[in-house]
């Protein structure tokens, strides 16, 4: 190409440099590109205008200014939330989703840090809940305290995680078994597990396909039982879940930026040559990352079947695929996938009552193909040279 | 009398890549019938530009000629119509191929059926005629080092190569077949072959080359000079841009107590057949025992048994009093054993970890740096910054992402994490491979002065020079036997050369 | 029953494993064809759910199988053509790209197959064979397809050029590149050519071996091709063996509902046929824990170049 008389040309060249925009930068704009595909994919599915439905889906997921604003006002004069306003409502069901999500993404995120691809978090979150579910129902008596209940239900639920994690870190560690196959495999073991005992087996009370509700103390609090003395939080499901998940992602946090161990999952994550060079044992920390991210995701399980107060045939699948979304949103940062957790978990609240359904599901799937795609494009960059006359030059003699 | 017309002639070649101008202008021209020797150090774009005329890179600007005719050459292809073939360093022979099918890897016949008789035929025919038979039947995996070369050979005058381009080719030979290639290149300029001889070796070029050009940095420092000519002293100045030293000054060895004792140790490969067999060696405190032998006869597999990376099948092996075996704590041992790794960047260091946090990891486990469960982050930034200066790292901050770096500061940040410890023993592989004269000198420095300390240095080497300059014993191995141990001032280059292809010699 | 019943039963439970396990023959083959060129696919249960929905799309709407597996095809090849501009072009890592596609083509497949949920399936039209009483003849089509694919493919990747040809860029991507032949257009080939595969074998369940459209149609089948791939040590008359293998263990849990079979009739035993159904996936697992013992001391096995983006040398020496 021409321009003012000398020949330009465009070239693409790899960077050299790192900076730490790109992290984010691709992220958004992934985003923002996978809400731009998703209106087409909405237009053909049948919407009408994708503009307004992402707007009605911010609405559901979040709320508007005006509802917030209403919510305040609301909580400051201690009186409950105005006819038309939703206040709260919308962040609090939103908060209750990005729980289970934020536990299902720090068990990707830790596992995915040592390059260790864990996406069985949907068949590990199926057995915490399975656990937490037998101990709630089958083990402890009806009249347990409640805070010992959930505590108890936790422990079951992590400990099962935990057992299911380890059966593909074993087999990796040991046999050098793909654990992208074995993880996914075991999901639709999980998955069958429940049915089994939920749909035609042991659990299943008469023809429902489900345990029956659970009794009261296996279920978590929630804000709206506060509604007496504070009218704001009626009808406000959020429950002590999301502090679960706070907590873990700040402990994560802690052990892969200063602890011995994350020093170590980051080395071998990077280059399992030099890990092993080093003197860390590959097969130990294999065997270990998966049995927490599988403890994370068996705890997601209990958060959510706490959270349902029943456990029945259509447990909610996905969980898992959605923390490998999050946490690569994140960029693997654990304390980033908070905010992205929650993120979602309105995407999530937000596309319940949309149709076509299964807008979330199509829309992450999206997001993903597009962040994946964005990352790697920023890690090139285009320049404009001139395109150089030939000159012919001797040679430098020798003296 | 006339000079022979040039076989091909570049004119102001101009290459680039991100960050770097590998050929900045450059001509060079072979005539028909010489062997011309392209000489540089590492870097100095001599493969980049032999690249250019084999068709791999397109260059930004300059012309190229080929028996006289301008040509563009847009792949490799369009190079080997021309007549252009290269053997490249890193043969490019899928190993579990036969020979014929690497033959006919990219041409236009066979079509569709693959029936390879005829071409089975015809490599034994071509392989006669310029002495070079190889079974055109083998998997190139099955064949030695040498007789892949003799394919890569092969396969370019299969394909009516004129002009063969040798980029490096006597990195993986012993000297005697060294002596029988350069034989085969003589022969094949007699009947009108021109063979350009890519090499970073002085020895070589002056014995084999007709003509010489020297690359530094990118730039021409010699055009087709006589090779007979010109003396070492000045092609290396060429090459450099400086006088070099070609002998360390250093004093003699003050061998101590034995600090690492191998016995009969024996050990397999990645595909399980023997790497070592009965190696038997003792390194002393304050010396440097060198373990010559051509690339693949054990070496790697030798360091990787000494460092822990690798299982020996039978032996013993002890670190002073401490015996090495499974039971060994290596994260201990490694805080007294120091290893430069073959593979800077595959197993030396963590490439998306910062300069600081690879300093650290042999001592990550251990105070001042961490406590009990976590790791004290201040200290790691400190000593970080310590290293820096004192080994001169170039490097714009102490967290920077060690793949950021050049291969010559990479290794300086390796050689800072094992000597800064006051290891007891060295084992250093190939530790100047791919750098430059000045890096490397410094590394040499850098070895005397440990030995001085009183530290035992095992020196894994290809390059001669290099271990006859350095080593105060010169061990050679050869398909995983130790086959004799001599010290350089009693040895000769021919003896030692005889070892490394295997022949016994009485020390 | 007697000897003729049970031979009966035997042959039709046979025919139902072969009828199940080509679905799969297809996406393992398609997938070992990638392979083998060096990029691994992991999407290949999007592709297979993309061709299943809109094969039965495009059949609902024009009547026509045939047209839908083209759509299917199509539409598999279209997927795989983005995971290969991700991971040749951009290269990415191909492990995460797989990932991707694979929720790209759930999520596509979810929301754009609502309306063919539950709808109407194509009838079979059926011809009487002996032993196996009234079979659909699409059904039989499709198995004889399998029977002739197989070996095509493996005469195609062992004793034809471009099968070398494929080979080579699979084993050393820079000694195929050196002699001219074009990386990346090869392994873009086999990659669209897998996706192909994958949703053609996809549309092969909704329109043929069991028509209809659910959202995740193919349970995880996609997965299971690409264990049965290295399972079959990316040989495609092994991989035939294996998919039919896995269509017996597929079909077990509903032959077994036969009430001629009361001592193990499933149909006494719902809670059964429900553990059985986890079959499939526990075998897979299993058979990576068999291979694993092979493949160390097989060392032909997987191409060397799998998995690793092919980038020319930037850095000149």
């Amino acid at each position: 190409m021409k321009l003012n008389g000398t020949n330009y040309r465009l070239r693409v060249e790899a960077r050299l440099d790192n900076p730490r925009w790109i992290g984010l930068a691709s992220s958004v704009i992934g985003v923002l590109l996978a809400l731009f595909v998703g209106g087409f994919v909405l237009k053909a599915a049948g919407a009408q205008d994708p503009v307004a439905t992402y707007k009605v889906i911010f609405k559901e997921g979040f709320g508007t200014f005006a509802d917030w604003q209403a919510g305040v006002n609301a909580l400051a004069t201690n009186t409950s939330c105005p006819k038309g306003k939703l206040c709260f409502g919308p962040l609090s069901d939103t908060l209750v989703k990005a729980s289970p999500i934020l536990l299902t993404t720090l068990a990707c995120i830790i596992a995915f840090r040592m390059r260790l691809w864990n996406i069985g978090a949907d068949g590990q979150m199926f057995l915490g809940a399975w656990a937490a579910t037998g101990v709630a129902v089958f083990l402890l008596p009806k009249t347990t305290d409640r805070w010992i209940m959930l505590t108890a239900m936790g422990l079951a639920g992590t400990l099962a995680g935990v057992a299911y994690g380890f059966i593909p870190g074993f087999l990796k560690a040991r046999l050098n078994i793909s654990e992208i196959i074995t993880t996914l495999m075991l999901n639709y073991v999980g998955y069958k597990w429940i049915e089994y005992f939920v749909v035609v087996g042991p659990w299943s009370i008469g023809d429902f396909e489900s345990t029956g509700r659970f009794p009261a103390p296996a279920t978590w609090p929630r804000l709206t039982e506060n509604a007496e003395k504070y009218p704001i939080t009626a009808g406000l499901t959020v429950h002590p879940g999301i502090f679960l998940g706070i907590a873990a992602a700040l402990l994560i946090a802690w052990i892969l930026y200063r602890s011995r161990w994350g020093y170590e999952i980051r080395v071998i994550g990077n280059n399992p040559n030099a890990a092993r060079y080093a003197g860390i044992s590959l097969a130990r920390n294999i065997i270990l990352v998966m049995c927490l991210s599988g403890g994370l995701a068996g705890l997601a399980g209990m958060n959510e079947v706490a959270a349902l107060r029943e456990l029945n045939g259509r447990f909610s699948r996905g969980y898992g695929f959605t923390g490998v979304i999050v946490a690569w949103l994140a960029r693997l940062n654990p304390l980033a996938a908070i905010l992205v957790a929650i993120l979602f978990g309105g995407l999530l609240v937000g596309t319940k009552l949309i149709q076509p359904q299964g807008i979330a599901s199509m829309l992450q799937g999206v997001i993903l193909f597009v962040v994946v795609g964005t990352e790697l494009l920023f890690h090139y960059r285009i320049q404009l040279e001139k395109v150089e006359a030939v000159m012919v030059q001797k040679a430098e003699g020798v003296s | 009398m006339e000079s022979p017309p040039n076989a091909f002639e570049m004119r102001s070649i101009v290459k680039r890549f991100p960050g770097v101008l590998a050929n900045d202008h450059v001509d060079f021209s072979c005539q028909v019938g010489e062997v011309h020797a392209l000489l540089g150090e590492n870097g100095a774009g001599k493969s980049t530009l032999m690249n250019v005329l084999a068709g791999l890179y397109k260059s930004e600007a300059g012309e190229i000629y080929i028996n006289g005719e301008r040509v563009h050459l847009n792949s490799p292809q369009d190079a080997i119509a021309h007549g252009i073939g290269m053997v490249h360093q890193h043969f490019m022979l899928v190993p579990s191929h036969t020979v014929a099918e690497n033959m006919v890897l990219g041409l236009n016949t066979p079509r569709f059926f693959l029936n390879l008789t005829h071409v089975e035929e015809q490599v034994k025919a071509l392989g006669e005629q310029y002495g070079l038979s190889v079974n055109p039947r083998a998997r190139i995996w099955e064949l030695s080092v040498g007789e892949q070369q003799r394919v890569e050979v092969l396969k370019m005058l299969f394909r009516g190569a004129k002009v063969l381009i040798m980029d490096e080719p006597t990195a993986v030979l012993t000297p005697q077949e060294v002596e029988i290639l350069f034989q085969t290149l003589r022969d094949m300029t007699k009947r009108g072959h021109s063979i350009v001889f890519i090499s970073h070796k002085l020895d070589e070029v002056a014995a084999i080359a007709d003509r010489v050009t020297v690359l530094r940095r990118g730039v021409v420092t010699a055009a087709g000079e006589p090779a007979k000519g010109t003396t070492k002293a000045q092609l290396a100045k060429l090459m450099v841009g400086r006088d070099i030293l070609f002998l360390i000054d250093k004093k003699k060895a003050q061998p101590g107590e034995v600090v690492l004792a191998m016995d009969k140790l024996c050990a397999e490969n990645d595909r399980g057949l023997p790497a070592l067999r009965d190696v038997s060696l003792q390194v002393y405190a304050g010396e440097i025992l060198g373990i010559a032998g051509v690339a693949g006869n054990g070496q790697r597999e030798l360091a990787e048994v000494l460092t822990g990376l690798r299982k020996p099948t039978s032996g013993r092996m002890m670190f002073g009093a401490i015996p090495l075996d499974s039971h060994t704590n290596w994260m201990e041992v490694g805080q007294q054993l120091a290893h430069i790794p073959e593979d800077r960047a595959a197993v030396g260091s963590v490439p998306a970890l910062g300069v600081a946090e690879n300093l650290i990891l042999k001592r990550y486990n251990r105070p001042p740096i961490s406590t009990r469960w976590s790791i004290n982050y201040s200290a790691v930034h400190e000593n970080g910054v310590r290293l820096v200066e004192q080994y001169k790292i170039a490097t714009p901050s102490v967290d920077t992402p060690v793949r950021m770096l050049s291969g010559g500061n990479l290794q300086k940040v390796i050689l800072a994490r094992e000597t800064s410890g006051q290891p007891k023993l060295m084992i250093a592989v190939h530790p100047t491979r791919g750098l430059d004269v000045g890096a490397i000198e410094g590394i040499h420095r850098l070895l005397i002065e440990l030995r001085d300390q009183g530290a035992a240095i095992l020196l894994i080497s290809e390059e001669l020079d290099e271990l006859f300059s350095l080593a105060d014993r010169i061990a050679v191995m050869y398909e995983g036997q130790i086959v004799g141990e001599k010290s350089p001032e009693h040895a000769n280059l021919h003896e030692v050369g005889l070892m490394m292809a295997g022949t016994k010699v009485d020390s | 029953m007697n000897s003729v019943e049970l031979f009966t039963l035997s042959i039709t439970i046979l025919f139902g494993a072969l009828i199940s396990g080509t679905p799969l023959l297809f996406a393992t083959i398609g997938e070992i064809f990638s392979e083998k060129a060096g990029v691994m696919n992991l999407g290949i249960e999007g592709m297979m759910l993309i061709g299943a929905m809109s094969g039965f799309a495009v059949w609902f709407n024009t009547g026509s199988i045939g047209l839908g597996l083209l759509a299917g095809m199509l539409l598999g090849g279209l997927l795989a053509l983005l995971h290969a501009f991700i991971t040749i072009t951009l290269r990415a890592d191909q492990v995460v790209s797989g990932l991707a596609v694979t929720l790209l083509g759930g999520g596509f497949s979810s929301i754009l197959g609502q309306p063919y949920v539950g709808q109407r399936v194509p009838t079979p039209f059926t011809i009487a064979l002996p032993l196996l009483g009234n079979i659909a003849a699409q059904q039989l089509t499709l198995v004889i397809l399998g029977l002739i694919f197989a070996p095509l493919a493996w005469f195609y990747v062992n004793r034809t050029r471009p099968g070398l040809d494929m080979r080579s860029v699979g084993e050393h991507p820079s000694a195929a590149d050196s002699l001219g032949i074009n990386v990346y257009l090869t392994r873009y080939t086999y990659v669209i050519f897998g996706g192909m595969m994958s949703g053609f074998a996809g549309a092969t369940m909704s329109l043929i071996t069991d028509p209809g459209w659910v959202d995740g149609k193919t349970s995880g089948l996609g997965w299971i091709a690409v264990a049965l791939v290295i399972f079959a040590a990316w040989d495609p008359i092994r991989g035939m063996w294996v998919s039919y293998f896995f269509g017996l263990l597929r079909r077990l849990p509903l032959d077994l509902q036969n009430p001629a079979l009361p001592l193990i009739s499933t149909a006494n035993n719902p809670s059964v046929g429900r553990l059985m159904d986890m079959l499939p996936y526990i075998a897979t697992i299993l058979i990576l824990i068999i291979g694993s013992r092979d493949s160390i001391r097989r060392r032909l096995g997987a191409p060397a170049a799998l998995g690793t983006p092919y980038v020319r040398g930037e850095r000149g020496l």
